[in-house]
């Protein structure tokens, strides 16, 4: 068999597109001046971030005021939940509403402000898992400042009815968020439409430079800076511009824009392909999340008594790159939150694989993996207890 | 294949070796009765160990194994397996994960868990052939209970040392035995054990 390099860990990073390396190549050469200095050096150093925030807003539909640039959504995340903690502790509301299978930049800051004191409830997920509304309903009140909920999750690339959920938040006084870092360039993502108050995303899953982010913030709602100290955004982010990513990130974006619907359906179709071949060639596998509301190159695979970091490492043997939930492969001792909030096995957390799609695979690479893929679950099978 | 990702393997090239080509797996199909056999673990904990020993004049001659688990519980129990035989049962029972891990030229840190089942599965091997034989086991009682599974640190050992005031404090302990530098999990029951120990030899 012809051996080959496919990279099928998207939801991870992507690889730049060679048009934004080659425009970053071409302002890192030619303009370095700090965007904030007055002088022609800044202005030609400005004109590029102002660039990128036109094409930002033209993929998030909204105005380019509206965006500011951060570090990455981590970063987005914090700064959202910091305003929210800030309105809590200026007595506008007492409570954060979000889920059970956020990003852990924003699990992990549920937990710190939880420490300070701070009343945050998690909404549960259904077994494709999606936020149930009832559920969500029963969360929501007049005492409730901010809901967070993902637009599409990386494991599984379950979708949420985010323009639903924001109705719900403005119903009861709320403010409504939505990380949506794993759905930009996959689905249509707009703040307008969804009514939102904050978005966050990263370049780097739609095949912009790594650490440069993007935090919306819609005109009027309340913010506070996460990173003190410039008035870089008209002081909603201090620090010196990192001028050639954010150009990236603006080249990212209208390549993104440009391209959604052949992207979606493109994806779409070696995803299921993908499936299709797996479950066809190996027996017993379980397809994790919802395949209806699913992002279009995701797709994660539970292979029962093999264990997904021995999958993952077989894999990278023959240069196929996955992920997995599999406690082993993150070096604690349990397995993806996100798949055992869904009420997934442990045990099929453990052997769980997510392949997640771009733009720069082919049917090829699909038909590699199809290939590789069953000798290796049954090379594990029959090596296991059982 | 393609070599050039083997070159940044995040094991060593033993721990490759094994993973890749495992020793002595209890191939279903084959026609090979144990003599004994233990299993310690369970899937939902993401690891599980069947050990399967042949037993003669007191010397284990065979050995198989299978295992549901990741790259290094694989490639600890295969190598375990290649060191076992040979040995004696008394030597075989006393073999820890930190003599494994060594043979296999290191484990990355947080994956020294993952190392602790093969062994343990071998140890109830002895005990089911001892038992099946109707033979004493003097092995099991000579054995003190491991309470740092990474390093390898017995309940016994720490008695000792707090007997004898080589350990007064726990990061004297840690000095010493090295325990919870590993995964970390024994902490809190090492730190238990330690001030039980204080307080019964009254030292606290």
């Amino acid at each position: 068999m012809e051996s080959r390099i496919v990279y099928m860990d998207n939801n991870a990073t992507t690889m730049m597109a060679p048009e934004v390396v080659s425009a970053m190549a071409k302002a890192e050469a030619q303009v370095y001046g700090n965007a904030s200095s007055m002088h022609t050096f800044g202005r030609k150093a400005a004109a590029l971030v102002e660039d990128a925030r036109g094409k930002v807003a033209k993929l998030l539909d909204c105005n380019a005021e509206e965006i500011t640039f951060t570090s990455g959504a981590s970063e987005a995340n914090n700064t959202v939940f910091m305003i929210a903690a800030d309105l809590i502790k200026k007595g506008r509301g007492s409570r954060i509403v979000t889920t059970t299978i956020e990003h852990p930049s924003i699990m992990e800051t549920v937990k710190y402000l939880r420490s300070l004191g701070i009343h945050v409830d998690q909404a549960p997920v259904d077994q494709e898992g999606r936020v149930r509304l009832d559920s969500l309903k029963q969360l929501l009140g007049p005492d409730v400042v901010l809901v967070s909920v993902m637009t599409g999750n990386n494991e599984t690339g379950t979708i949420q009815e985010i323009e639903q959920i924001s109705k719900m938040a403005h119903a009861c006084g709320a403010l409504m968020h939505t990380d949506a870092t794993q759905a930009i360039g996959k689905i249509p993502v707009s703040c307008k439409k969804w009514d939102l108050d904050y978005l966050s995303c990263s370049g780097h899953k739609f095949y912009g430079p790594k650490g440069v982010g993007v935090l919306y913030a819609k005109k009027g709602s309340p913010f506070v800076p996460f990173v003190h100290g410039g008035e870089q955004e008209h002081g909603r982010r201090a620090g010196t511009y990192n001028t050639t990513a954010i150009y990236g990130l603006g080249i990212a974006a209208e390549l993104a824009e440009k391209n959604i619907k052949d992207e979606h359906d493109r994806l779409w179709e070696m995803r299921e392909h993908l499936r299709k071949g797996i479950i066809e060639n190996v027996p017993n596998v379980v397809v994790n999340g919802c395949q209806e509301h699913c992002l279009p190159g995701t797709l994660d695979v539970s292979f029962p008594t093999a264990e997904g970091e021995s999958i993952l490492l077989l894999l990278d043997m023959y240069g196929i790159a996955v992920s997995t939930g599999s406690a082993c492969a993150t070096g604690s001792l349990e397995p993806s939150y996100v798949l055992l909030a869904g009420g997934l096995d442990v045990e099929l957390a453990h052997g769980s694989i997510r392949f997640s799609l771009g733009r720069y695979n082919t049917m090829e690479d699909v038909d590699y993996v199809i290939k590789v893929l069953p000798p290796i679950i049954k090379r594990l099978r029959d090596l296991s207890t059982r | 294949m393609a070599d050039s990702f083997m070159a940044t393997w995040v094991y060593t090239d033993i721990v490759k070796d094994h993973f890749m080509n495992p020793r002595n797996i209890w191939n279903k199909d084959e026609d090979w009765e144990p003599d004994a056999f233990g299993e310690v673990g369970s899937l939902a904990c993401g690891d599980q160990m069947r050990v399967g020993i042949k037993v003669r004049n007191n010397i284990i001659y065979d050995i198989r194994w299978l295992t549901y688990g990741c790259a290094s519980a694989i490639a600890s129990t295969s190598m375990m397996s290649e060191m076992v035989k040979g040995m004696t049962l008394e030597e075989a029972y006393h073999i820890t994960p930190d003599m494994i891990t060594k043979a296999l030229g290191g484990l990355p840190e947080h994956k020294f868990h993952c190392s602790v089942l093969g062994d343990k599965a071998l140890r109830a091997a002895i005990d089911s052939y001892l038992e099946k034989n109707n033979l004493p086991n003097p092995y099991k009682k000579s054995i003190a209970t491991i309470v740092c599974e990474c390093r390898g640190v017995t309940d016994q050992q720490i008695e000792e040392l707090v007997k004898t005031d080589k350990a007064t404090t726990l990061e004297q302990l840690q000095e010493l035995t090295g325990f919870g530098t590993g995964c970390g999990k024994c902490k809190e029951k090492v730190a238990h054990l330690f001030e039980e120990m204080r307080h019964i030899y009254g030292k606290s």
